[in-house]
């Protein structure tokens, strides 16, 4: 009968029970990884000579890395709470906001210098520079991020991933426009949209899988 | 019943709402007074079952068979209501148990158990269904088979049965002495000839025309008054 049935399946994994750790609050986990965020700006400008003062002289730039690092927070408060199986799925739309203020005053400061020389390009080593600091950055900050939601609900892979993906590119633009703070040309603006749908895009299928293996390694 | 389960409809929303809305599991917790004492009952149950799960973090294996056990009808209901066939219902309780298992370090104690349980549970079932209807695409077309395959649950089929009994108990009643004793051991028995008639002390030919006898009245009588 299936009573006994049921009662068999409780009996073996009660006898299998070990002790786990449980997770942390996800604003806690959120504060963990900003912190980790804040770390790699502070090496990558270090190490590069970053030249925050020059922000001030453009328009857009402030705001954009204001909107880019929001963004990156709202993502990532929002991974974490859609890996937890009974938060609301409407989380996911927490940092869409943020994420259209950021593209739009990345868009408005490539604008803002039409006519300027060097409008449509920036140097090879400029360009060079640029996708090493979004590498440097997107890379290990996606990493963390995808080992800490590695316990996710697996109900919602893809869209943990893909969240996590935004926070680990807004995270990218951020650290750049604060090491490198000119206003997007247009090629940047092209590179770096480029750069973001690969983040977004590498974390929703390296991701989901990752999450996925994790899971299935605790299972057996 | 295990606790928390015996408080009908009213237990998983208040908590369930709250859940989903990310608050605080005692931001769901209803006002005092009046109606509300029901749904009060259940968050308490519900609270209870929070603190058996948070010591199954710890590894203890008493708290957790209690929390499985008072998990199966709560997981029940809630692909019941998702809309799993009652033959479906065993599996998804046993996908939402394993999925408890896998993911128990997924869950807060300070917030609700009921909660948390329903949007494993739920999703599972959602899970179960959309599988199921991939199975059922593949599947041939056999009207014939389809009309001779029994419901599992055909409520109305069953209250028409048991009213059919009571009619037919009443008419029986009804019959004359010998004729009811003939339809007693004989039919509602199901006793032989020669079984009958040791039992009763009648001749089998006796009992043979007494049980005729009682089936056209009862034929009369039951098609008449139907």
């Amino acid at each position: 009968m299936a009573g006994t049935r049921m009662d068999d399946l409780i009996d073996g994994l009660a006898t299998r029970l070990q002790p786990v750790r449980r997770l942390r609050p996800p604003l806690l986990r959120a504060a963990v990884w900003l912190c980790a965020l804040l770390l790699v700006a502070a090496a990558l400008y270090a190490i590069l000579g970053g030249n925050a003062g020059a922000m001030a002289e453009r328009p857009y730039i402030a705001p954009a890395f204001v909107a880019a690092l929001a963004t990156a927070v709202a993502a990532a408060v929002a991974a974490f709470q859609l890996s937890l199986p009974d938060r609301s799925d409407l989380w996911a739309l927490l940092p869409l906001p943020t994420l259209a203020l950021w593209l739009a005053l990345s868009g408005l400061g490539c604008l803002a210098d039409l006519g300027v020389p060097g409008t449509w390009g920036a140097s090879f080593v400029e360009m060079r520079e640029c996708v090493l600091v979004i590498l440097a950055s997107a890379v290990p900050l996606s990493v963390l991020l995808v080992l800490m939601l590695r316990r996710a609900s697996p109900e919602r892979f893809g869209r943990v991933a893909l969240v996590a993906g935004v926070a680990g590119a807004a995270a990218a633009g951020a650290v750049l426009m604060l090491v490198h703070p000119h206003n997007s040309t247009a090629l940047d603006l092209l590179l770096h949209g480029l750069c973001v749908a690969a983040v977004i895009g590498l974390n929703a299928v390296l991701g989901g899988r990752l999450l996925r293996r994790t899971q299935e390694r605790e299972r057996a | 019943m295990p606790e928390g389960s015996g408080d009908g409809l009213v237990l998983p929303f208040a908590p369930a709402i709250g859940g989903a809305l990310g608050l605080p599991y005692n931001a769901a917790r209803p006002s005092p007074g009046g109606t509300v004492v029901i749904a009060r009952t259940s968050v308490d149950a519900d609270a209870g079952l929070a603190a058996l799960m948070g010591a199954a973090q710890g590894g203890d294996e008493v708290a957790y068979r209690k929390v499985l056990h008072a998990s199966v009808p709560l997981i029940q209901r809630t692909a019941r209501r998702t809309g799993v066939p009652p033959s479906g219902v065993d599996d998804v309780v046993q996908e939402v148990l394993l999925a408890i298992h896998r993911m128990r370090a997924t869950f807060d104690p300070t917030r609700s158990y009921e909660a948390w349980l329903s949007a494993i549970a739920k999703r599972r079932a959602i899970d179960f269904l959309r599988s199921s209807g991939r199975r059922s695409s593949r599947e041939l077309f056999e009207p014939i088979a389809y009309e001779n395959h029994a419901d599992d649950t055909d409520v109305a089929a069953g209250a028409e049965l048991r009213s059919e009994g009571v009619r037919l108990g009443a008419a029986v009643a009804t019959l004359p002495e010998g004729q009811r004793e003939a339809v007693e051991v004989l039919a509602y028995g199901e006793k032989s000839l020669e079984e009958g008639a040791a039992l009763t002390g009648r001749s089998k030919t006796a009992l043979k025309v007494n049980l005729h006898r009682a089936i056209q009245s009862l034929r009369s009588r039951l098609s008449g008054s139907g």
